[in-house]
C-alpha cells in the first residue's frame, strides 16, 4: 500500500549516503543543463504565481489596464500598490465571514474524525478479535471509494432530518469520508510501536482506556499530526462538498465564495486574484511550517475519496 | 462577524466534546460487564463508531446511489422505476459520450505526464546541491497546498481574454499581444480538445510536485553500489537510468501513478471553476454536479456515480491485493 513503500520527505532531504565530499546526488553532478532545464521549469511553475501575487496588490484601473508583467518595464507602477483589494474582498464579498466558515468547517472535520479513528486503529494494532482482517481489509478497499457515490442520497437524508445546509451536516459527511484514510494510515503507524510496553502497561494493571489515553496516544502524535495537517488541507480546500451540502448563502466557505466571484466573468480581476490569495494564505503557511507532516500524510492520503 | 466566529467556535467544541463523551460512555458500559464479557467485547466498542460512520455515510448511501440510478424523479411523488433508462439515455446522447471522451483524455494524459515531469524534477534537482535542491522542491511542491479554486485564480490570469483593441492582462495574451498577433480566446479553443489539454495543465502544476517528492525519495533510496556496478561494467548514463535507476523505482512509479489516477477521475473543481464544462471541455465530476443541480436529474446523477465506481473497482481491487501481499511480507 501507498504509506509503508514510501519513506518521508525529511529522508529525501537527507543528503545521499554513501558519497562523502561529493555535491549532488547518486547519479552525478549538476551540469549546465541541469540548470537550464531546472530553471526553466521553475519558472513555468512560479510565474502564474507572481501574477497573482502582483496583480491581488494592484488598483482596480491598473489591474484592467495592463498586465502585471508591465509593472517590470514600468517599475514606477509598484508605487500605487495597495491593500484596498484584500479589504474590499474581506468586506465587501463577505470573505471575511467566508474565512471563519471555512475554519468552523474544517477544524471539527478534522479532530473529529481523528479520534474516532484513533480508537478504532488503537483496536485494531493491539486488540484481538473475530474478523479483525476482513474488517481492516474493508477500510483499505473503502480508501478510493469517490464522494460523488455518497451525495443524491445524503442530500435527501440530511433534508429529511432538517440539518441540510448546516456545518454538521458537513461534518459528519466529512467523518464518514475520513475515517477509513484516518484508520489506516494511524493503524499502521501503531503497529510499528513496541508491543512489550502495551503489555508492561497490561501487567502494571492499566486498562485499555488508559493504555490508550497515557501511552499510545502520546506515541502515536506523529502520524496524528500528519493525518490532521492531511485532513484539514483537505477540507479546508474542498469545493465539491461544501457546494453540494451549504452552497453559496451565510455558511459557504471560501472556496464556495471565490467560485462564485469566478463564474461572474468581468472586470474583477483584482478582487478574485486577491481573494484568492487570502483562501491561499493558511495553506501555504501550514505547508511551509509543517512541510514534513504534510508530506507524510499526502503519500497515504492522496489515493482518498 | 463576532456572534458568527462565537457560534462557530462553540460548535466546534460541541462537536469534539460529543465525539469525546460517546467514548467514555461506551467504555463505562462496557466496564459495568462482567470481566468475561468486557475483553470481548471491548474491541467492538472501540471500532464501532468508526464503522457506524463508514456504513451511514458510505456504504448506505452507496447502495442507495445503485438503486436510484434505476429510477426517475428520486424523492418526487412520481418516483418510478425506469430499468436502465438513465443509463442508455445517457450514453445515446452525444453530448455525454464527448464528456467520457474528455474524462478519458484526462486519464490517459495527466497521470502519465505527471510521473514523467516528476521524474525529471526529481533525477534533475538531485544533481543540484543539498540547498539548492530543498529549494527546487519546495517551490514546485507548493502548489498541492492550495485549493483547485485557488488554483483557478492563478491560472484565470494566465488564460484570460480580453477582445481585440483592449488591454490584454492574461499572461498568454500578453505573450501573443508582444509578437503583434490578436488576442485568442483559450478556453474556448476546442480543435483537438486544446482547452481540455489546457485544464490539465492546471493540474499538471499542482500534481507534479507530489511525484516528484515521492520519486525523488524513491531515487535516493537505489543503492550507489548498483549505479557503480553499472558504470564499472561500461555503462553510460542513460543505461545507468533506464536500466538501474527505472527498475528499482516501480513500485514507487505504480504507486504515484495509480494516486493521481484516481484524483484524476473524480476532478470536479477545475472544470467546474474555469469553464462549467462549456466548449466541450465537460469531465464526468462536472456533469454528476450539472445532472445533480442543475438538471435536478438525481437519477442520472446516480447513473453517473454508479458509472464512476464502476471505474473505480479494479484500482480498489489491485489496493486490497496489494495490502494483503504487504501485510504478509512483514
Amino acid at each position: 500500500m501507498t504509506t509503508s513503500v514510501v519513506p518521508p520527505v525529511a529522508e529525501a532531504a537527507q543528503p545521499p549516503k554513501g558519497k562523502p565530499g561529493q555535491e549532488g546526488g547518486a547519479t552525478g553532478g549538476a551540469g549546465w543543463f541541469t540548470y537550464l532545464a531546472l530553471g526553466f521549469i521553475v519558472l513555468l511553475w512560479v510565474v502564474p504565481t507572481i501574477g497573482i501575487v502582483l496583480t491581488s496588490f494592484r488598483t482596480r484601473d491598473d489591474a484592467a489596464a495592463s498586465g502585471w508583467w508591465e509593472l517590470f518595464l514600468k517599475p514606477s507602477g509598484f508605487a500605487d500598490m495597495t491593500f484596498e483589494n484584500y479589504q474590499k474582498a474581506i468586506q465587501g464579498t463577505n470573505l471575511g465571514e467566508g474565512f471563519i466558515n471555512s475554519l468552523a468547517i474544517a477544524l471539527p472535520a478534522t479532530f473529529i474524525p481523528i479520534l474516532v479513528a484513533a480508537f478504532a486503529a488503537y483496536a485494531f494494532a493491539f486488540m484481538k478479535f473475530p474478523g479483525r482482517d476482513v474488517l481492516f481489509v474493508v477500510v483499505v478497499g473503502m480508501l478510493v471509494v469517490p464522494s460523488f457515490v455518497s451525495f443524491v442520497p445524503m442530500l435527501r437524508i440530511y433534508r429529511d432530518l432538517g440539518i441540510g445546509g448546516t456545518f454538521p451536516a458537513v461534518w459528519l459527511f466529512h467523518l464518514g469520508f475520513g475515517m477509513s484514510l484516518a484508520i489506516f494510515m494511524i493503524r499502521n503507524y501503531m503497529a510499528t510501536l513496541p508491543m512489550t510496553i502495551i503489555e508492561s502497561a497490561k501487567i502494571d494493571g492499566a486498562s485499555h482506556f488508559q493504555t490508550f489515553f497515557r501511552l499510545v496516544l502520546p506515541m502515536s502524535v506523529p502520524v496524528l499530526a500528519s493525518f490532521a495537517i492531511f485532513q484539514f488541507l483537505w477540507v479546508w480546500n474542498d469545493l465539491l462538498v461544501a457546494l453540494v451540502f451549504l452552497g453559496p448563502g451565510e455558511n459557504a466557505p471560501m472556496t464556495v465564495s471565490i467560485s462564485q466571484l469566478l463564474g461572474q466573468q468581468g472586470q474583477n480581476q483584482e478582487l478574485v486574484t486577491a481573494s484568492g490569495m487570502f483562501s491561499m494564505l493558511l495553506p501555504i503557511i501550514v505547508f511551509l511550517s509543517l512541510q514534513r507532516f504534510f508530506v507524510r500524510g499526502l503519500t497515504a492520503g492522496a489515493v482518498k475519496g | 462577524m463576532l456572534e458568527k466566529t462565537l457560534t462557530a467556535f462553540i460548535t466546534v467544541l460541541a462537536g469534539v466534546s460529543a465525539a469525546l463523551a460517546l467514548y467514555w460512555v461506551l467504555n463505562k458500559i462496557s466496564e459495568l460487564l462482567p470481566e468475561k464479557y468486557e475483553e470481548r467485547l471491548k474491541p467492538w466498542f472501540y471500532i464501532l463508531p468508526a464503522y457506524l460512520a463508514i456504513a451511514i455515510f458510505v456504504i448506505y448511501p452507496a447502495v442507495q446511489t445503485f438503486i436510484y440510478s434505476f429510477k426517475t424523479k428520486v424523492g418526487f411523488p412520481a418516483e418510478s422505476w425506469t430499468g436502465f433508462d438513465n443509463y442508455t439515455t445517457l450514453l445515446a446522447s452525444d453530448a455525454f459520450r464527448q464528456t467520457l471522451l474528455n474524462t478519458f483524455l484526462w486519464i490517459l494524459f495527466v497521470p502519465a505526464a505527471v510521473v514523467i515531469l516528476g521524474l525529471l524534477v526529481a533525477l534533475l534537482a538531485d544533481r543540484l546541491p543539498t540547498k539548492g535542491e530543498n529549494a527546487v522542491k519546495t517551490l514546485i511542491f507548493m502548489p498541492m497546498a492550495i485549493s483547485m479554486v485557488g488554483a483557478a485564480t492563478v491560472w484565470g490570469l494566465v488564460y484570460d481574454y480580453r477582445p481585440p483593441g483592449r488591454p490584454q492582462v492574461g499572461l498568454l495574451n500578453g505573450i501573443v499581444a508582444a509578437f503583434g498577433g490578436d488576442p485568442i480566446a483559450w478556453l474556448q479553443q476546442n480543435a483537438f480538445h486544446f482547452n481540455s489539454f489546457l485544464l490539465m495543465v492546471m493540474l499538471l502544476w499542482m500534481n507534479v510536485g507530489f511525484a516528484m517528492v515521492l520519486l525523488s525519495a524513491a531515487v535516493k533510496g537505489v543503492p550507489s553500489e548498483t549505479l557503480e556496478a553499472a558504470r564499472i561494467d561500461g555503462a553510460d548514463e542513460r543505461q545507468v537510468y533506464v536500466r538501474v535507476v527505472l527498475p528499482q523505482i516501480k513500485g514507487t512509479i505504480v504507486t504515484v501513478f495509480i494516486t493521481v489516477l484516481i484524483g484524476v477521475m473524480k476532478v470536479f473543481d477545475i472544470v467546474f471553476v474555469m469553464t462549467n464544462g462549456n466548449f466541450n471541455t465537460n469531465i464526468i465530476g462536472n456533469e454528476f454536479y450539472l445532472q445533480f443541480f442543475n438538471n435536478n436529474n438525481q437519477g442520472a446523477a446516480a447513473a453517473i456515480a454508479v458509472m464512476l465506481m464502476l471505474a473505480v473497482i479494479p484500482i480498489m481491487i489491485y489496493q486490497v491485493r496489494n495490502f494483503r501481499a504487504e501485510e504478509a511480507a512483514r
